[in-house]
């Protein structure tokens, strides 16, 4: 790898870092003035013009808090717990694309860490991962509330899972590969997955409200029932940790929702604005952006318009509704695609179906 | 390159291993086992079969591990009084394996004699090529390999089930 | 990448299989049995796919063979825990020894 390259990257990854963590700290204050619009509050708005300054207060505050370990606690594993969380949020970021490529003295730069020809099961391989730092977390704190969040969190991660992969599997059979780049450059301009897979689409968008446990899958760390959920005994900046990775959870998913189903960095009429290519990479990283930060919003409109599930409901919704439909998404997608591809009478050969 | 990073994945491997069957805490051995897991996988991406590392992940890491997990949470099983084995049984491992691996390293003296095979493709392990040939010469396996998920997940309900519904 | 001799992998698979068998001799936690098979099994993968990488270049079967534990690993212990289920809800307990009443 040349030099240049390497001064790329190593600057890309260290942006790509940075921003997760600023969007992530933006969001909550973002949650808070959406929180406060839909009560026709006026949420935050002390610190700083408009309340700006409030995510830098709040992470002030949690770093001057006293450190609290429980008596009781496994100590090792109780810091272990929400490092493991903060460590698997960041980590999914490698594969996404943030852009297309930016061409600096005649050399292409490709805007993404790295492209893993299996990126989605990468990501699949993190997200399988993310549920030990809440087990953990909650099991070590050596209390009843803590662990009933920790069990509800893994059973709820496990089973969404499932679904999750499974609302996959139709989408890789479309586009034919694992990619996550290949996947954004085979929906160019308006031609976004989303439209050829509305029922994938929108099974991903419940499993992804699951596995970041928002509202209203948000049964680990549900009050009223459990005081705190896994996180009933930490304080400080370990509970910082916690609810931060929570909230880069919800940016890395509202990404890979874009990356997967709204054509990442493309847009309709790309080509007809007559931009240079930079300008265009740039001009798409924008619009990547702000689809991400449309979803984001989303999360939170969700979160404060619907009620919470029973335990009950969640494992029915899980098992008995999303698995089964994400069955029938792939067998209706397979029949499309031996339909377009005219397979019925010929003998099938694999390589017929990558176009 | 690779090679320290292979020596310092073997330590690794081992010591959790090792961990694995000495921690008195079953919690502390299924966490050293997610990390001899990733230490695997690293091995298996190291042995050029990304795709296999994944999957090992997911499964291994992201399903089975976190089973056993669960269960040792939810029945409450991390008793630290396990008492091991006698004396003589723990011997009689030590020398039985001891032996064995005797054997068994005599075996690898002479593997490297073997005629290694030089041509290497990269692309070899790649998900396309491993689709290809899955669904082609490994078929029947394949189907096989559904029908029993599909049995164990059977057994598994059943076995789970409360002891008043059994009989029904 | 073919620097590292073929024995220094088998090295490391064999002292795998051998600590998991030191596992299943010396424990008597259900448990940490399994997870003892579990690391038996993953040394006869890494032993597949070395093999398959220096011997065989060509051919994929060391892989398909891993695949396929890999799956049966997978059911295995989902029975398996279905089995230590009931066994703790008979006996309270998970240790093999004892479980040494064919019916309760």
């Amino acid at each position: 790898m040349e030099l240049n390259d390497l001064i790329f990257k190593i600057i890309f990854v260290i942006a790509v870092f940075a921003v997760s963590l600023l969007v992530a700290m933006y969001s909550t204050y973002a949650e808070r003035k959406v929180a406060a619009f839909f009560q026709d509050r006026l949420g935050p708005n002390r610190a700083g013009p408009f309340g700006m300054l409030q995510p830098l207060a709040d992470g002030i505050k949690m770093f001057m808090k006293e450190e609290i370990i429980p008596t009781n606690a496994d100590k090792v594993l109780f810091v272990l717990g929400p490092s493991l969380a903060m460590m698997t949020a960041c980590m999914t970021g490698v594969v996404i694309p943030w852009g297309s490529s930016l061409i600096i003295d005649g050399k292409e730069y490709v805007m993404q860490i790295t492209d893993v020809n299996i990126g989605i099961l990468y990501v699949f391989g993190v997200v399988s991962v993310g549920v030990y730092g809440i087990m953990i977390g909650g099991w070590a704190s050596n209390n009843k509330f803590s662990l009933l969040g920790a069990l509800r969190a893994s059973s709820q991660m496990i089973s969404y899972e499932l679904a999750m992969g499974m609302s996959i599997v139709a989408l890789v059979m479309m586009t034919g590969t694992l990619s996550v780049r290949e996947i954004v450059e085979s929906q160019p301009g308006g031609h976004w997955n989303v439209f050829v897979q509305p029922l994938g689409f929108l099974l991903f968008l419940i499993c992804a409200f699951a596995e970041t446990n928002r509202t209203p899958f948000d049964l680990p760390e549900c009050e009223t029932e459990l005081v705190g959920g896994y996180h009933t005994e930490y304080s400080s900046m370990k509970l910082g940790f916690y609810l931060f990775a929570e909230y880069i959870n919800m940016f890395i998913s509202s990404a890979i929702i874009v990356c997967l189903f709204f054509g990442g960095y493309n847009f309709p009429f790309i080509s007809e604005l007559g931009l240079s290519h930079n300008m265009a990479a740039i001009l798409g990283t924008v619009i990547f952006f702000a689809k991400v930060f449309f979803f984001i919003f989303f999360f939170m409109w969700i979160r404060w318009t619907i009620p919470r599930f029973r335990y009950d409901q969640l494992m029915r919704v899980g098992w008995k509704v999303l698995i089964p439909l994400a069955v029938v998404n792939i067998v209706l997608t397979a029949i499309y695609l031996m339909w377009k591809h005219d397979l019925w009478n010929t003998t099938l050969h694999v390589s017929q179906l990558n176009p | 390159m690779s090679q320290y990073l292979f020596y310092i994945l073997s330590l690794l491997t081992a010591f959790s291993a090792m961990m694995v069957v000495f921690s008195r805490k079953p919690v502390y051995s299924v966490l050293y086992m997610i990390f001899c897991f990733f230490t695997i996988a690293g091995h298996y991406i190291l042995l050029n079969a990304q795709f296999l590392a994944a999957v090992h992940v997911i499964v291994y890491s992201g399903a089975i591990m976190v089973l056993f997990l669960y269960v040792i949470m939810m029945l409450n099983l991390n008793k630290e009084s396990e008492p091991h084995k006698s004396n003589i049984a723990k011997t009689a491992a030590v020398v039985s394996g001891g032996l064995l691996l005797m054997v068994l390293v005599s075996v690898f003296k002479s593997a490297d004699g073997l005629a290694i095979n030089p041509a290497f493709d990269s692309q070899i392990g790649m998900v396309e090529v491993l689709g290809m040939v899955l669904y082609e010469k490994y078929l029947l396996p394949f189907e096989v390999s559904a029908l029993l998920f599909l049995t164990a997940m059977i057994g598994a309900t059943m076995l789970g089930k409360k002891e008043g519904g059994a009989q029904s | 990448m073919s620097e590292i001799p073929l024995s220094h992998i088998l090295f490391v698979s064999t002292a795998l299989f051998f600590i998991g068998m030191y596992g299943m001799f010396t424990r008597r936690n259900m448990i940490t049995m399994l997870m003892s098979i579990e690391l038996m099994l993953n040394s006869v993968n890494i032993n597949f796919i070395a093999f398959n990488k220096y011997l065989f270049p060509g051919n994929l079967d060391g892989l398909f063979f891993t695949i396929f534990i890999i799956t049966i690993a997978a059911a295995e212990a989902a029975v398996a825990i279905a089995i230590i289920i009931n066994l703790y809800r008979n006996h309270k307990s998970i240790d093999v020894e004892e479980a040494d009443a064919l019916k309760h």
